[in-house]
C-alpha cells in the first residue's frame, strides 16, 4: 500500500492496520522520518518537499514489488509526504509485516534504503541564510548498493513458528 | 515532447515545464540535452554539471543514450533527496 499526501498521518493506526484481521502477521517492523532542526552547521526553520506527482507513485510501487519479491510479507506501506513540514514533524513512514520478524526487518531496511535513492522528492531546507537543496548523500546512495550485493538467489525460507 | 524540471533545475531553467519540437536529428536524451543548452539562458546554466542532473523518460530513469520521441514526457532533476 502506498500513500503520497501532504497530510499528517497517526503512526499507530497505521501500523494496527498492518496486521488488522490477519493473525499471520507475527512481526510488523517500521520507520519513520522525521524533520530535524539541524543539519551540519545549519538551524532548519522548514522543509519543504518538491516531488514528481505522476513517477512518485510508479516509483514506489516498484520498490514494493521488489520488496515483496525478495522477502516473505504479508503486507508493507509506505506513506511519504510533501509540502511545506517544520522540524518535528513526520515525512515519512516505512512499514513491513511478515510471519517472521526477520524479513519485516528486513524488508523495512530495505524499503527506506532504496526509498532514499530512487523515490523522486527533493528538499529545499529553509535556513536563517534564505533557502538551499539539500544534496544528495552518497551514503545513501551506498546504503542502497548494500541490498544489490545482498541480494538472495532464492526466498529465504524460516522453519515454522508460532510468534516471533 | 514534454519537458519537466524540478528543484533547483527549474529554478535555474526559469520554468517549470514546457512543450518543445527539437529538430530531427535530436534522437536521444544526450542530444536532446545538447540542443536545449544550445538555447542559451537558464537552460545552459542548468545543464551546465551533466554529472548533476537526472533524467527519466515517462516516468522511468534512464541513462543519456536513451532515445527521445515526440508524445515522451521527459523529466530533468538533481539527484533524489526523499525519505
Amino acid at each position: 500500500m502506498i500513500r503520497v499526501q501532504a497530510e499528517d498521518f497517526d503512526v499507530g493506526r497505521e501500523l494496527e492496520k498492518l496486521s488488522d484481521g490477519n493473525h499471520g502477521v507475527g512481526g510488523v517492523c517500521s520507520f519513520v522520518g522525521l524533520v530535524r532542526d539541524i543539519a551540519g552547521d545549519k538551524t532548519i526553520e522548514a522543509m519543504t518537499l518538491e516531488h514528481y506527482p505522476k513517477m512518485t507513485e510508479q516509483a514506489l510501487a516498484k520498490i514494493e514489488a521488489e520488496a515483496h519479491d525478495r522477502w516473505p510479507l504479508e503486507e508493507t506501506l509506505i506513506i511519504h509526504r510533501y509540502g511545506r513540514l517544520e522540524p518535528g514533524d513526520r515525512i515519512v513512514l516505512v512499514a513491513a509485516a511478515s510471519a517472521h520478524r526477520e524479513a519485516a526487518i528486513e524488508a523495512c531496511h530495505f524499503l527506506i534504503d532504496w526509498l532514499k535513492t530512487q523515490a523522486p522528492f527533493w528538499k529545499l531546507e529553509e535556513t536563517p541564510d534564505g533557502g538551499q537543496w539539500v544534496d544528495a548523500r552518497s551514503a545513501d546512495d551506498n546504503a542502497a548498493e548494500r541490498w544489490l550485493a545482498d541480494k538472495p538467489q532464492d526466498k529465504p525460507k524460516g522453519k515454522p513458528d508460532a510468534a516471533e | 515532447m514534454k519537458i519537466l524540471y524540478f528543484a533547483w533545475l527549474r529554478e535555474k531553467a526559469g520554468i517549470g515545464e514546457e512543450e518543445v519540437s527539437p529538430p530531427e536529428t535530436v534522437t536521444t536524451v544526450a542530444e536532446l540535452v545538447e540542443w536545449m543548452k544550445s538555447r542559451g539562458g537558464g537552460f545552459a546554466e542548468a545543464f551546465a554539471d551533466e554529472g548533476m542532473v537526472r533524467v527519466a523518460v515517462n516516468q522511468e530513469h534512464v541513462q543519456t543514450d536513451h532515445p527521445v520521441a515526440a508524445g515522451d514526457e521527459i523529466a530533468f532533476f538533481p539527484p533524489i533527496t526523499g525519505g
